[in-house]
């Protein structure tokens, strides 16, 4: 009776505080199907319902709709995701599963720049792919993750490292009795059991790089290269009073890929930050 | 130095790891060198760097009004902030460890400001949601409180990006949780035997096990919190009287809006600094704070 009457206070209490953190989202949700009237108030439920935020928004921007937007976000996204799974496991399997020279040495460093503020680069950064001409492109964003680096590169390769440990090390030496390569042994041994670790870099490297707005901010610059972010930007600035309507729902579905990324992979996701939290 | 037995030891070891090597050294040592010179040029990208000596340096510590504004709305930002949001974390990781029915639940939704809090998207929220007409004065209505223009002055626009970098304490509780999981049954079975009660056994028995979580935590989220940059663009934009204006917006608007390279990486070398002497103080603290289990789990 004790622990009933224990449990359900703990619900109340939780139901509450996730009643006040969600409060300002599902106000958000409601009020995208509002008129501009109905706007400034507080309750979540449109009364007059209307899908013209969506249908106005969308191309709001002159000459370019949100479609361009969010194909070269997702574009940008996915392909910065394909080169640092490859990248980041390559390197971790190195870190994890090999010996060689100065092995702990170059993971200290790694662990070192998992700490090192991305701006104290950013502007010498800036400079060296301006003169490769690689300004008003995506390379930026690419190449440092094609090298293990980028937004989050040392995390990742943390990840793995820490992953791949859990391994047991038998694999590897049956596989290496009959013959198998450290390369064979990485793509038929390590690579099929690293699935969970694979996803959640995934989904943290898309979300970095999707919410990566100063970056898109410094490297992109033609509005037919711009991502969600930097025409949501453009969106706000371009009128003088802010069509907030319309402005709540393209910001609404800037981050559905995310959310709908998240609640198909959550159960990985939030035990991918809790191992390596922990074993950290 | 003498190895008993040289095991695989190999160079093969580096074809592995040559991605991150490559790219550590022409995009992070390379870049760093680059901007210790930078910091001592004037240097506008289209002209080449001329060298200035100290003058950046001293121009910002005696002469940049606003470097000390900025500095001012950081470390209160990040004073204010780390704190609350670890203290809700624990408190709601706490709340949460236990058995119950729809758990999974509350640390979805929990959870889901982390997900989405950096985004542009949610800073256009955040702007309308404490603007003038905005939610929380609508909320405050109700309760016939008067609202205020939040966004608009100085003593609240940096209370309104605190309480958006609070909101999104779910990473930190994820964290925490983990670790209160790991805190065996046995030891709050000893507490009850001793007669411990609940405010005793958290101080006595959860807040040292957890001690080196809370350590990776705090470390995390100032380093993170230091280089807080789009909400406070795109929320405040900085303002009003630059009461907002975090490091990153200053930095950025030297390197990309005024184009001084010169003086915008003498400004990132003293932020690296300032970051390691407040992560080292951190770490020199810890010794007394941070609880290690003798046994290696």
């Amino acid at each position: 009776m004790k622990n009933m009457k224990r449990s359900f206070a703990s619900h109340l209490l939780l139901i509450v505080i996730s009643a006040v953190m969600m409060y300002p989202v599902l106000w958000w949700f409601g009020a995208v199907f509002k008129p501009s009237d109905e706007l400034s108030s507080a309750s979540l439920i449109p009364h007059h319902p209307t899908l013209k935020n969506f249908s106005e928004g969308w191309n709001a921007i002159t000459h370019y709709s949100f479609s361009i937007f969010f194909g070269n976000t997702i574009g940008l996204a996915v392909s910065v995701v394909a080169v640092a799974v490859v990248s980041c496991s390559l390197v971790a399997f190195g870190f994890a599963r090999m010996n060689f020279p100065l092995k702990n040495f170059w993971f200290s460093i790694v662990l070192l720049t998992l700490m090192l503020p991305n701006q104290v680069t950013i502007v010498p950064q800036y400079i060296l792919f301006d003169s490769f001409g690689w300004i008003d492109t995506y390379l930026p964003f690419i190449i440092p993750h094609a090298l293990a680096g980028g937004i989050g590169g040392s995390f990742f390769i943390f990840l793995f490292v820490q992953f791949i440990r859990s391994i047991p090390k038998e694999l590897d030496e049956a596989a290496k009795m009959d013959g198998c390569g450290s390369f064979k042994i990485y793509s038929r041994i390590i690579v099929p059991l690293l699935v969970p670790a694979i996803v959640t870099v995934s989904i943290f490297c898309f979300l970095w790089n999707w919410d990566d707005f100063f970056g898109q901010m410094i490297y992109i610059q033609s509005i037919g290269k711009f991502t969600v972010g930097l025409a949501l930007k453009m969106f706000v600035d371009s009128q003088s009073a802010a069509p907030w309507g319309q402005l709540f729902a393209m910001s609404l579905l800037s981050i559905v890929p995310g959310a709908v990324l998240f609640f198909f992979t959550q159960r990985y996701l939030v035990e991918g930050i809790a191992t390596t939290g922990l074993k950290g | 130095m003498k190895r008993r037995r040289n095991r695989d030891l190999s160079m093969t070891g580096y074809l592995y790891i040559a991605p991150w090597l490559a790219g550590f050294l022409i995009l992070t040592v390379w870049p760093m060198i680059q901007s210790i010179y930078f910091s001592f040029t004037d240097y506008s990208l289209l002209e080449p760097a001329r060298w200035v000596g100290m003058s950046n340096y001293r121009n910002i510590f005696t002469d940049d009004t606003s470097f000390v504004h900025s500095l001012k709305a950081t470390v209160l930002f990040v004073f204010l902030s780390v704190p609350l949001k670890l203290a809700a974390a624990l408190l709601i990781a706490i709340m949460m460890n236990r058995k119950l029915k729809g758990m999974h639940f509350y640390r979805t939704v929990i959870y889901f400001p982390s997900l989405i809090g950096a985004s542009v998207a949610v800073a256009i929220l955040w702007n309308n949601v404490f603007g003038v007409q905005g939610l929380v004065n609508q909320l405050l209505s109700v309760f016939h409180i008067e609202g205020k223009n939040w966004i608009g002055m100085p003593e609240t626009a940096l209370g309104t990006l605190i309480v958006l970098a609070v909101w999104q304490f779910g990473s930190s509780m994820v964290i925490f949780l983990a670790g209160l999981k790991q805190i065996p049954g046995e030891y709050y079975e000893a507490a009850a035997v001793d007669g411990a009660g609940k405010l005793r056994t958290f101080f006595q028995v959860t807040l040292p096990l957890l001690s080196p979580i809370l350590l990776f935590n705090l470390v995390l989220q100032t380093i993170g919190s230091f280089q807080m940059f789009t909400q406070a663009f795109i929320v405040t934009k900085g303002g009003p009287v630059e009461s907002t204006y975090m490091y990153a917006l200053l930095l950025f608007d030297k390197a990309f809006a005024h184009f001084q390279m010169g003086y915008a990486s003498a400004l990132a070398w003293i932020l690296l600094v300032i970051i390691a002497a407040v992560t080292a103080l951190i770490f020199a603290t810890s010794r007394a704070w941070v609880h290690y289990e003798t046994e290696g789990s």
